[in-house]
């Protein structure tokens, strides 16, 4: 039996990884640890996390993508029981309880999570139970997103927490209403206005704006419009309000200060604003070629913490500079938008859900931590896919990435 | 019924692509357009440029030894943005400072600079360092820089080395090369050949990680200089003679110029009180200047180049050597001794100019000056003195007076010889006349002349009418570059054989019966003098010059003793006899004389006669 393999969206996952061993070993290196089989040093270790990826992929591959179909409940299950350890037992890393310690190596739970999740909800989406015109069946896949989601933000580990929000892409494809992701986006930008403006402001431009829509736009008004209008802008009200609330009183203060450093209200350098500007200055002085590989001045001295994991791209940014990162968005968004056209290729809605979903967590945690490390969204600690340092985050992208892609191999075949 | 929907991937996938594009646009902001500003910033807080000092050249004296060298210290240095989460505490307990003091520091160094490099603390010593050496690994952001600092050998020729101290905003305004904490000569021959002894730094750019330790050189040292050694100074300076100068002045104020007449090249030069030229070095510079410039008896002032004094009656050599070139007198030109011109000791008239200088005849130079400025070229005698005197000044202008010479040391004084302009500026032009300005005649009222002259005049002497631009260096570095320029016959105009007459008066003065200066002679040696009492407002000085051997001079001198109670033969006399005979001799052979002029105190009461208890401090 041939497995067909897209080649494409496997030869994009070999040069990613390869590419982000490359970077991870100049962002490690010191004349005194330049081996690369130097086990004790995270170039070393990532190499046997890259075999380890290997041995995974040529597994999945081989295997019949039926077991993950037949088997999606009882992964989910088994994530959700992890996620309940982690948070009773493991201990604490970086502000967050997510690690589970596995003699030498470290597990993350919250990794596989996302995989449980894509797995359970596309089953269900998959399966005939599931209609979107029923409300309860929302209910249903709202429960299957939340309740890990929820767990891995008991962790405080709010970053894995938000790649859960990449459901929404699958599920906008399924026919959830167009009004979700607009609600959404303009929750996002009132949340950002309401910090960054005076919010009695705010809430005059807006009621300018709804104000406008209805007398200038609208050609036939009818009392039910004025109710929907009225209702609209009381919830906008009470949701700028509420942020206020929820700013000074839900969020963590590192959170608040993170946010305050984006919106430029907070310039701390050495403090919460310290990452980030390390991080501009390391992307920004490698300029259009960049200083060369092993030559990234900032990256060599170790100015950018976690440079090697979540900063990743700094390295990128500095040792090869403006192109060699144009290359790598490059390759993401080729590799995402691959994952989305194979995704509509399939014949079953599991299949396709399951593409998507996989799709949008590689864009998720794209987006955010390409956004972070590049000053344009908030700190929020998530691994580039592929790229950054670590043996959990590699491993489950790999799994993610390849039992889609040997679905994708088998799509003639009905399930 | 499925593909509904289907239609909405076109969404999704441009939702994906313009994330792209927003972040190409980012990264062209950050990597195009700002890049310069990153790349500064990088630059500051990833690479650390180290000066690596040169080792400044060393000075010798004229016989090969050494006057000045280094020795290695070490700069604690801060880059104050690099010092992180630092226990000040035990901090200054390591450094063994105050807190205030840590935070002074501390606050000049952000003052500089919050990114580079900035001393904390100078000029560490050897033992210091070793001990620190265990525990600076503790204080990321501190780092040790080596130096090198001034050492003298002998504590001599202070005010003729000068001393190194770190540039100010004046100093690095003028040459741009130096930079804040840079040591440049202030003072002496390390001002003067700052260019010939400061070398080239050398400059190191080396990799820092965030704690600011060195993690390794920058692109394999690729932009890396070495520094140059400073180039050494070859002295004209005889160490043993200045040593044995500055004994036999210790006590004293004053100074002593000797010069060897053939070349011009300074053999001692001495001001006293004088100081350990070690005082002005390291960490415990800043006070000792502080309390020798704060000494009354000026120790830091140079008098054999910044005094300037009347020279009393010295002068009357250069004044006999002008009247005779002018033809106004000649060598058997008598005049009596007539005290009701100007006053006089107890002698015989002089029947010539030889007798005159070596009876020092006051009312003989009266007449002798007055034959110069009233020469009777204009029938008004304002006229004719202002003539006369614009001649003389000619004269004494290449003697060497009344301008600064340019020796290669660093504020030298002019002295005065006044011209038309200043006495018009007095008395109102065409208001005076000889009879206004004939105390320069013997050296006093308006004239003034820096002891450097007064030497120069017994060179000029004793070379018979020319001179060498007085100097300190005879060359400099591995090719022994010489400046020209003290190398280059300076003319009197006066004829050889008046000066052989001048001699001959100062052989007269040492050696012949009535002369002024007997106890400048030293058995065996043709020394040549001329003595000078000059009147001032405490006590008169006193002054000596001469020249020795008389035929073949090897040395010439000029020595000044301030309010010393005694005229030129009493103090300065013997004290250039003592210099001679070490100079000429090797050694002094006269233990008793040399031991009593080196003890006596002649700013006191004169020795041997009584002996004056120490005043009370006035409270």
């Amino acid at each position: 039996m041939r497995i067909k393999i897209d080649w494409l969206a496997l030869t994009l996952f070999i040069v990613l990884t390869l590419a982000g061993w490359l970077n991870i070993y100049a962002a490690c290196y010191s004349d005194a640890h330049a081996q690369v089989f130097d086990f004790s040093m995270q170039q070393g270790k990532q190499i046997i996390w890259i075999g380890i990826a290997a041995l995974v992929a040529l597994v999945t591959a081989f295997l019949s993508p039926r077991i993950w179909s037949n088997l999606s409940y009882v992964i989910y299950g088994v994530g959700i029981v992890l996620l309940l350890i982690v948070l009773l037992l493991a201990r604490t890393v970086n502000g967050g309880r997510s690690w589970i310690d596995l003699g030498p190596f470290k597990f993350q739970p919250s990794e596989f999570a996302k995989l449980a999740t894509a797995l359970a909800v596309a089953k269900y989406v998959g399966s005939l139970d599931f209609s979107i015109k029923k409300p309860k069946c929302w209910f249903i896949v709202g429960a299957l997103i939340f309740v890990p989601a929820g767990l891995v933000l008991l962790q405080h580990d709010t970053g894995s927490a938000l790649v859960f929000s990449a459901f929404l892409i699958p599920l906008f494809r399924e026919g959830l209403s167009k009004r979700i992701p607009l609600l959404i986006a303009l929750a996002v930008a009132l949340f950002v206005l309401a910090l960054v403006i005076n919010k009695w402001l705010l809430l005059g431009i807006v009621l300018a704006i709804i104000l406008g829509y209805l007398f200038i736009w609208l050609s036939r008004r009818s009392k039910k419009t004025y109710i929907k209008a009225a209702v609209f802008y009381a919830c906008c009200c009470i949701f700028v309000m509420g942020v206020d609330f929820a700013y000074q009183h839900v969020l963590e203060s590192h959170q608040r200060e993170r946010i305050e450093v984006l919106l430029g209200k907070s310039t701390d350098l050495r403090g919460s604003g310290y990452n980030q500007n390390q991080a501009k200055i390391a992307i920004g002085s490698g300029g259009w070629k960049g200083k060369g590989p092993l030559h990234g001045t900032i990256t060599k001295a170790h100015f950018v913490p976690e440079q090697e994991t979540d900063f990743i791209f700094c390295t990128v940014g500095e040792e090869w500079g403006f192109i060699g990162c144009v290359l790598v968005v490059g390759l993401y968004v080729l590799m995402i938008v691959r994952l989305v056209t194979l995704a509509e290729r399939q014949r079953s809605t599991y299949s396709r859900f399951y593409g998507y979903s996989v799709a949008s967590i590689l864009f998720i945690h794209f987006l955010v931590n390409v956004g972070m490390v590049l000053g344009i969204m908030p700190v929020i600690g998530i691994p580039l896919p592929f790229f950054s340092y670590g043996g959990s985050s590699l491993l489950a992208f790999t799994l993610l990435l390849f039992i889609f892609l040997r679905q994708d191999a088998d799509r003639t075949q009905l399930i | 019924m499925a593909d509904k929907y289907k239609d909405r991937q076109i969404y999704i996938k441009a939702l994906i692509v313009l994330v792209g594009l927003v972040f190409v646009v980012r990264l062209g902001v950050l990597q195009i357009f700002e890049t310069k500003k990153y790349q500064t910033i990088a630059e500051q807080q990833a690479l650390r440029n180290i000066t690596i000092y040169p080792a400044r050249g060393l000075v010798y004296d004229r016989n090969g030894k050494l006057l000045v060298y280094n020795d290695v210290v070490y700069d604690l240095m801060v880059v104050p943005k690099a010092v992180k989460e630092l226990d000040t505490a035990d901090f200054c307990r390591s450094l063994g400072i105050e807190r205030e003091e840590f935070e002074a520091r501390m606050n000049n160094a952000k003052k500089w600079s919050p990114y580079s490099p900035s001393p904390f603390m100078k000029q560490i010593s050897k033992n210091d360092y070793a001990k620190w050496q265990n525990v600076l690994y503790r204080f990321p952001g501190f780092f040790v820089q080596t130096r090198t600092l001034r050492l003298y050998p002998q504590p001599i020729a202070a005010h003729v080395l000068g001393y190194v101290g770190e540039v100010d905003e004046n100093e690095m305004k003028k040459n741009e090369k130096l930079q804040m904490g840079d040591y440049v000569g202030k003072s002496g021959l390390e001002k003067t050949y700052e260019e010939v002894l400061c070398g080239k730094k050398g400059h190191k750019k080396v990799h820092v990680d965030v704690h600011g330790l060195e993690t390794g050189s920058y692109r394999n040292g690729a932009f890396d200089t070495l520094p140059e050694a400073g180039q050494n100074l070859y002295s004209t300076i005889d160490a043993d003679l200045q040593a044995y100068a500055e004994e036999l002045m210790a006590n004293k104020r004053g100074c002593v110029v000797a010069i060897e007449p053939s070349t011009g090249e300074v053999l001692a030069l001495v001001s006293a009180p004088s100081y350990d030229p070690n005082l002005l070095v390291g960490r415990v510079r800043g006070e000792n200047y502080m309390n020798l410039l704060r000494d009354i008896s000026k120790p830091l002032y140079n008098r054999a180049l910044q005094g300037q004094y009347p020279p009393g009656s010295i002068f009357k050599v250069a004044q006999a050597m002008i009247a005779l070139d002018l033809g106004v007198i000649t060598p058997n030109s008598g005049f009596t001794c007539d005290k009701s011109l100007v006053g006089c000791h107890n002698h015989p008239s002089a029947r010539s100019v030889q007798e005159a200088i070596k009876m020092s005849c006051n009312p003989y130079f009266y007449q002798v000056y007055r034959r110069i400025i009233q020469q009777g070229r204009y029938k008004s005698i304002y006229k004719d003195s202002q003539y006369g005197l614009t001649v003389w000044r000619d004269y004494m202008l290449k003697f060497g007076f009344g301008r600064a010479l340019d020796i290669d040391l660093p504020s030298v004084a002019t002295g005065r010889i006044p011209d038309t302009g200043y006495y018009n500026k007095w008395y109102g032009k065409e208001k005076w006349a000889f009879s206004t300005i004939y105390s320069n005649s013997i050296g006093q009222g308006e004239v003034e002349v820096v002891p450097l002259q007064m030497a120069n005049l017994a060179c000029i002497v004793a070379n018979r009418g020319y001179y060498y631009i007085p100097h300190l260096v005879r060359y400099y570095g591995e090719d022994s570059t010489r400046v020209e320029k003290y190398y280059e016959r300076q003319e009197t105009g006066v004829e050889k054989e008046y000066f052989d007459i001048a001699a001959r008066g100062m052989y007269d003065v040492v050696h012949g019966a009535g002369g002024t200066g007997h106890r400048a002679d030293v058995p065996g040696i043709a020394v040549c003098g001329k003595t000078g009492t000059a009147e001032n407002y405490g006590n008169d000085h006193s002054v000596f010059i001469s020249f020795a051997p008389m035929e073949d001079p090897k040395i010439a001198m000029a020595v000044y003793v301030e309010n010393a109670q005694g005229g030129g033969g009493t103090w300065a006399a013997p004290i250039s006899g003592l210099i001679i005979e070490k100079y000429l001799k090797g050694k002094v052979e006269r233990e008793s004389v040399e031991k009593m002029y080196k003890e006596i105190n002649p700013c006191q009461k004169l020795p041997l006669t009584r002996r004056i208890k120490k005043p009370k401090k006035k409270r």
